[in-house]
C-alpha cells in the first residue's frame, strides 16, 4: 500500500516537472512535443545512447544511495559532492602512480576511493555526534575544502601533459572501461561502475532491511529520543550512517572520474552530489527507487544535449525539469492528501 | 604590511557586502523558525535579475539603472521566496529539501533564460557602481585608510539595513513576535501571534535581501551573471551560524569570511602571502568555521524551533 502511494506521488512529481518544462518550451516559443521527443531519444534511440544514459544513471545511483541512507537515520548531509571528489582524487591518484595488472589495479582503486569517501563522511559524522555541529554547515564546508584540494593536488602532481586544469589521462590498464562492454554498446561511457552501484543497491537494500545495523539507524532516523530510550548508541549510529553514505559517494567519483571520464577537471564541483539528493527524494530512499529514478535522471541528462543540437532548447531545461521534480517531491503532501482522497473513495465504491 | 593592509581592506569589505545582505536576510528567515538553505538559489535570481535590468536600461539611464536593477532583484529574490514559503509553511515540506529545490531550480532557470537571452547564458552589465573616499572621514589617521576609502554606495546601504535590523528585532513588537515564533510557535500563537503570517515574513524578507545580495554581488565586483553565486549563499549561512543568529555576531562572521578570502584571492600580488601554499589559503575559511563550530558548540543558540514545521495541533 505505501508503496503504491509512494509511485504515485513520485509520477505525479515527474508529471508536473515535465509539465514544468513544457511551459517553459512554450514560453520560449519551441515545440514541447518536437522537444520531448528529442530529450527522449537523445537518452534512448540507440545502443550507444542507452549506454550513456545508464553509465550516468551508475554515478547518479550511488550519490542517491548516499543520500537515501543519511536521509534514513533523520540526517541531511550534502556532502556528496566533496566526497565524489575525494573519491575520484583518490582513485586519479592512484591509477597515475600504480602500475599493476588490470584486476587488482581495480580493486585497489576503488576501495581506496571508498575509503576516501568514508573518511570524508566520517568527519561531520563525528562532528555532528560528539559536538552536534549541524551536518548541512559541516558538509558544506568540507565541500569546498574537497573542492580546493582538488584544485591545487591535480596540477601539482598529476596534471596533463599540456593542461594546467586537469590530471594526465587514466591509462586503459585503470580504468573502469572494460572493451567487451564499450563494445556491446558501440562505444559509450558504459564501464563497470554499472556493476558496483547495482550491488551496492542491493547491498543498501539487506542493509537497511535484514541487518540490525539498518534497523538501528532507522530507529535513529524515526524518533532520536526514543531510539536513544530503547538503548541505542545515537551518536555511533549517526557517525556510521555518515560514514557510509561517504563510502557510496567515494564509489560515485571513482566511477565517474576514473571510469566515465578520461581524466580528472580541476574547477568543477560535481553536479551528481545534488542530483543524488533529487534521486534519493523521488526514490523515496528505497534502493530500487534510487535505481528507477536514476534511470530517469539519466535519460534526462544524456538528452537533453541532443535536444539543445536538434532544437534551440537551452539544455539546461533537462535540469529545469529535475528541480521541479524535487520541488514537487519535496511538497508531496500534496499527493499524498490526493491519493488518499482516491484511495477513499475507490475502496468505497467496492 | 600595512600598505597590503590598506590594499587588502576595500577588498574585503566589498566582498563581506553581499554575505552580509544575505546572512541578515536569513537572520530573519531562522528566526522566524524557517531554515533557508535556498539562500544561494535566491542569490542567483538577485545577481540574474539586476542582470537583466541593469545591461536593458543601462544605455538609456545610464547610473541610475544600477539602482533600478537592485531594486529589481530585491523583488525578484522576495517573489522566488515564495515557493519556499508555501513549501515550508503551508504545505509542511521538509525545509532543508524545500530549499535545496530553491537552489537546483533557480541555478537551472535562470541559466535557462540567459541562454534565449544572449546565446551564451552569461550577461555582461558595461558599468558597476564606482568606489568613493568618503570626504573628511577618509582623512582620519588608520582608520580611515581602512574604512573609509574606496568604498561602495551599497556598503552604507546595507550597514543602515544591519542597524534597521537589529533595532526591528530587538525593539519592536514586530521583532519580539517574529522570534518567538522561531523559539515557541505554538506558545506564540496562544498568544495571538498569527504563526504562519510571521514566518512567510521571515521568509519573504530573507528572499528580498537575498536577491539583494546576488545583486551587490553584480554590481561591485563581479560585473556578470554567469549561472552561480561561486557559494556564497552558503556561506551566508554557515556565517549566519558562526555568527550565532545575532546581527552583529553576522557581521563579524561575514567580515571574516570577506577577510579570509580577500586574501585568499589576492595572495599572488601580496609579497608576505606568496610563500603560503594556496590551499591553505584557500581553505583556511572553511576550516576555521569547522573549528569555529566546534568550539562553540556548546554556547551557540540556534532558534528553538528552527526548522521545524508549525503544527497547530502539536503543544
Amino acid at each position: 500500500m505505501k508503496g503504491l502511494r509512494n509511485l504515485f506521488t513520485a509520477l505525479a512529481a515527474v508529471i508536473l516537472g515535465l509539465l514544468a518544462g513544457a511551459i517553459l518550451m512554450l514560453a520560449i516559443g519551441a515545440d514541447p512535443i518536437q522537444g520531448f521527443s528529442y530529450l527522449f531519444r537523445g537518452g534512448l534511440m540507440s545502443a550507444e545512447r542507452i549506454g550513456n544514459t545508464l553509465a550516468t544513471a551508475t554515478t547518479l545511483t550511488l550519490t542517491g544511495l548516499a543520500m537515501a541512507f543519511a536521509f534514513r537515520t533523520g540526517l541531511f548531509s550534502i556532502g556528496a559532492s566533496g566526497q565524489m571528489l575525494m573519491g575520484g582524487l583518490t582513485a586519479t591518484a592512484l591509477a597515475l602512480t600504480l602500475n599493476l595488472p588490470k584486476w587488482e589495479m581495480l580493486i585497489i582503486i576503488v576501495t581506496a576511493a571508498m575509503l576516501a569517501g568514508a573518511i570524508w563522511g566520517f568527519i561531520p559524522g563525528i562532528l555532528k555526534a560528539r559536538f552536534n555541529v549541524h551536518e548541512v554547515v559541516s558538509t558544506i564546508m568540507l565541500n569546498w575544502i574537497a573542492y580546493w584540494t582538488v584544485y591545487y593536488t591535480i596540477p601539482a602532481h598529476f596534471k596533463a601533459k599540456f593542461l594546467e586544469t586537469e590530471s594526465a589521462r587514466i591509462p586503459e590498464y585503470a580504468s573502469l572501461k572494460v572493451g567487451w562492454l564499450t563494445n556491446l554498446f558501440h562505444g559509450s561511457y558504459l564501464n563497470l561502475g554499472l556493476f558496483i552501484a547495482l550491488a551496492c543497491a542491493i547491498i543498501a537494500g539487506i542493509i537497511l532491511s535484514r541487518t540490525t545495523l539498518g534497523y538501528e539507524l532507522k530507529a535513529v532516523g524515526f524518533n532520536r529520543h526514543a531510539a536513544e530510550f530503547a538503548g541505542i548508541n545515537v551518536p555511533k549510529n549517526m557517525a556510521l550512517s555518515l560514514a557510509i553514505s561517504g563510502a557510496l559517494a567515494g564509489l560515485a567519483g571513482a566511477t565517474y572520474y576514473v571510469g566515465y571520464a578520461t581524466n580528472m577537471q580541476i574547477g568543477v564541483m560535481p553536479s551528481q552530489g545534488m542530483d543524488g539528493i533529487a534521486v534519493a527524494l523521488l526514490g523515496a530512499n528505497s534502493p530500487i527507487g534510487v535505481v528507477l529514478a536514476s534511470i530517469f535522471f539519466g535519460i534526462l541528462h544524456s538528452g537533453k544535449g541532443f535536444m539543445n543540437a536538434m532544437t534551440k532548447i537551452p539544455p539546461e531545461i533537462g535540469d529545469t525539469i529535475i528541480a521541479v521534480i524535487i520541488y514537487f517531491a519535496a511538497t508531496s503532501v500534496l499527493f499524498t492528501r490526493l491519493y488518499d482522497r482516491l484511495a477513499a473513495k475507490l475502496r468505497r465504491r467496492s | 604590511m600595512w600598505d597590503s593592509l590598506v590594499r587588502i581592506f576595500p577588498y574585503a569589505i566589498a566582498f563581506t557586502m553581499p554575505l552580509l545582505a544575505t546572512a541578515l536576510g536569513a537572520l530573519y528567515s531562522e528566526r522566524s523558525g524557517v531554515v533557508n538553505i535556498g539562500l544561494e538559489g535566491l542569490m542567483v535570481v538577485g545577481n540574474f535579475t539586476a542582470a537583466v535590468v541593469i545591461s536593458r536600461l543601462q544605455p538609456t539611464m545610464g547610473q541610475a539603472a544600477i539602482w533600478v536593477g537592485l531594486a529589481f532583484a530585491m523583488l525578484a529574490g522576495l517573489l522566488f521566496a515564495v515557493l519556499h514559503a508555501i513549501a515550508s509553511i503551508n504545505l509542511k515540506a521538509n525545509q532543508v529539501i524545500s530549499g535545496t529545490a530553491i537552489n537546483m531550480v533557480a541555478g537551472a532557470i535562470t541559466v535557462f533564460l540567459a541562454r534565449t537571452f544572449t546565446g551564451s547564458g552569461n550577461i555582461h552589465i558595461t558599468l558597476g557602481f564606482v568606489p568613493f573616499d568618503v570626504p573628511l572621514l577618509c582623512k582620519i589617521p588608520v582608520v580611515g585608510p581602512l574604512f573609509f576609502t574606496k568604498t561602495y554606495a551599497t556598503t552604507w546601504l546595507l550597514l543602515a539595513i544591519l542597524a534597521f535590523s537589529w533595532f526591528l528585532l530587538y525593539k519592536t513588537p514586530f521583532g519580539l513576535r517574529l522570534r518567538s515564533c522561531g523559539e515557541h510557535p505554538q506558545t506564540a500563537d496562544a498568544a495571538g501571534i498569527n504563526v504562519y503570517r510571521m514566518r512567510y515574513a521571515g521568509v519573504l524578507i530573507s528572499g528580498a535581501l537575498a536577491g539583494l545580495g546576488g545583486g551587490i554581488m553584480l554590481v561591485t565586483f563581479a560585473g556578470e551573471f554567469n549561472g552561480s553565486v561561486a557559494g556564497l549563499g552558503f556561506l551566508a549561512l554557515a556565517a549566519l551560524i558562526f555568527g550565532n543568529w545575532k546581527p552583529l555576531g553576522i557581521l563579524g562572521a561575514t567580515f571574516f569570511f570577506g577577510f579570509a578570502s580577500t586574501i585568499a584571492n589576492v595572495s599572488q600580488v601580496v609579497p608576505a602571502l606568496t610563500k603560503v601554499p594556496g590551499l591553505v589559503l584557500k581553505a583556511f575559511p572553511y576550516v576555521v568555521t569547522l573549528l569555529a563550530l566546534v568550539a562553540f558548540s556548546k554556547t551557540n543558540q540556534a532558534p528553538k524551533a528552527d526548522g521545524e514545521i508549525y503544527d497547530a495541533g502539536k503543544r
